[in-house]
């Protein structure tokens, strides 16, 4: 007989007490202000952004401090609260020729039109502890040089487009992409789909998979043709004003990919591309990203598929740390009634297993009688 | 001019506005909004709402969209006594400047009010977004590297 169990309630009560005390911590410290965590540690707003898939930075840093830095808890609370929200509309797609770059390099191309511009990168850092910052003091501004702001920058891709060395990217089809928040995921998926998968997927899981396919599992020769960091305005079109307005600036970055590709029976030997899109500045992310959108495409070049990268529903299934935290943190939870059923079947066996043992050795014993 | 270049400037001209005052910073834009004197009245036809939009890529930068992820978006609308209906939509939550936005852009629809706002709100917001980019790019420009080639001679 199984008994219903109630309970818990003053204990649940009484951790979420706790857990606020330890979020405040030292009370003899100053509390940390969103601007702060905006400011002071923005890459890991970014992060909550993209996987999030909601950009505001705002909400970002909350959900950072209320989950004390937990950044994928920070994730789902930020995706929780997104769905309160209702849906305007869909933006125009960003132009990210318009970027006011930050950062813009090529790892192919030495010679790109408007340079290599470095940005504010970790790249040539020695990776040694700056003990200076532990103490809070006065830093200097950054340097700066002579700019010219009205040029903007084409992408390095589509320069080496022109000599048909490169694949076009593929052309907008009639209609609006599909949409992973509207629809669940179907495969197989299409390229725009697995995109927008890629973009909310986990950073950790990403990166393993891209390394992946670089240590041979899915080998696909990847070149950075250009990453950009920067500044790219938000237009949309409301309905009831009939013409398209700006009415944001956001930080995104990305990625193309190059990768080399021998041709196939309808194609002659050119480069392919792999790409990624994020919030923010997120290199790590967007680099993953290109190279596991370029191992999905084995299929449509007529590559071999036999590597997890390049498997479509293992990756897109798998990619979300939201459902993936769920449902792994998910066996912390009571599972009593479950445990005891498999304790009833468990303690059946052995009895069963315990009774053959005593059967045979009583007939062992008095086969023994009988050869005396 | 034809009606329909009329209407053409017109639409160019709220464009320009409710983009500027869409990416001001909102206290910027809330002081130069309180600095205006006297302080119009409207009656608001919609209460700041928060929302989303779900913003597109493109495969490579100029392919075909796809959804990148959402952001949140702010939107107003208000009537002046005089009939002008304007309406906000800020990137956020921010709620008073849409509503500020939301107003200018019904008083810029009337000809009396249009100089004062471009001379007073507009231009100072236009001069201040360029000063960012420039700042922007003068910082990025520091980073630019400077490739020099290093040749050496055979024999020596």
């Amino acid at each position: 007989m199984y008994v219903a169990v109630k309970g818990g309630e003053t204990a649940i009560a009484h951790s979420l007490d706790l857990i606020a005390d330890r979020r405040r911590g030292d009370r003899g410290l100053a509390e940390l202000t969103l601007e702060q965590i905006d400011h002071q540690l923005g890459l890991a707003v970014d992060r909550v952004m993209t996987e999030g898939s909601c950009y505001d930075r705002r909400l970002a840093a909350l959900a950072i401090k209320q989950a004390r830095g937990d950044l994928i808890e920070a994730i789902f609370l930020l995706r929780a609260y997104r769905t309160t929200l209702p849906r305007f509309g869909d933006s125009q797609p960003l132009d990210t020729a318009k970027m006011v770059p930050e950062r813009r390099i090529s790892a192919a191309f030495k010679d790109v039109p408007g340079g290599q511009v470095l940005g504010p990168t970790y790249d040539y850092t020695h990776r040694l502890l700056d003990f200076s910052l532990a103490i809070a003091a006065d830093r200097p501004e950054a340097p700066t040089a002579p700019a010219d702001t009205a040029r903007t920058l084409p992408h390095v891709g589509d320069i080496l487009a022109r000599e048909g060395l490169l694949e076009p990217p593929p052309a907008t089809p009639d209609g609006r992409p599909d949409d992973l928040t509207r629809q669940p995921l179907s495969l197989p998926a299409d390229r725009p789909l697995r995109l927008q998968n890629l973009a909310r997927g986990d950073e950790g899981f990403l990166l393993a998979l891209g390394y992946s396919t670089q240590r041979g599992y899915g080998n696909n020769h990847p070149f950075v043709g250009e990453i950009r960091y920067g500044h790219v305005p938000v237009a949309f079109l409301p309905e009831e004003l009939g013409f398209a307005i700006e009415i944001a600036e956001i930080d995104v970055t990305e990625c193309d990919m190059v990768n080399q590709f021998a041709g196939s029976q309808d194609v002659p030997p050119q480069f392919t591309r792999g790409y990624g899109l994020t919030f923010g500045h997120a290199e790590r992310k967007a680099i993953a990203m290109a190279l596991v959108d370029r191992a999905l495409r084995a299929r449509e070049l007529a590559e071999s598929a036999d590597s997890p990268a390049q498997d479509e529903e293992f990756v897109l299934a798998h990619s979300d740390n939201v459902e993936a935290s769920g449902f792994v943190q998910h066996l912390k939870l009571p599972h009593y009634v479950d445990f005891q059923s498999e304790l009833v079947v468990v303690r059946a066996l052995r009895a069963d297993v315990e009774a053959r043992r005593q059967r045979a050795a009583e007939e062992r014993a008095v086969l023994g009688q009988a050869a005396e | 001019m034809s009606c329909s270049e009329l209407n053409t400037e017109a639409i160019e001209r709220r464009r320009r506005w409710l983009s500027l005052l869409a990416k001001a910073p909102a206290p910027r834009l809330d002081s130069l909004w309180q600095a205006l004197e006297p302080a119009p009245s409207y009656t608001i036809l919609r209460q700041p709402e928060i929302g989303l939009i779900m913003l597109q890529g493109r495969i490579s930068g100029t392919g075909a969209p796809f959804c990148a992820g959402e952001m949140t978006v702010t939107r107003a609308a208000v009537r002046l006594a005089s009939g002008e209906v304007g309406f906000g939509y800020v990137g956020g939550r921010q709620a008073k400047q849409a509503e500020i936005v939301a107003v200018i852009d019904a008083l810029g629809q009337r000809d009396d009010w249009r100089e004062r706002l471009e001379a007073e709100i507009v231009a100072p917001l236009a001069r201040e977004a360029e000063a960012r980019h420039r700042l922007i790019a003068a910082r990025a420009a520091a980073t630019k590297v400077e490739f020099f080639t290093v040749a050496r001679e055979a024999g020596t």
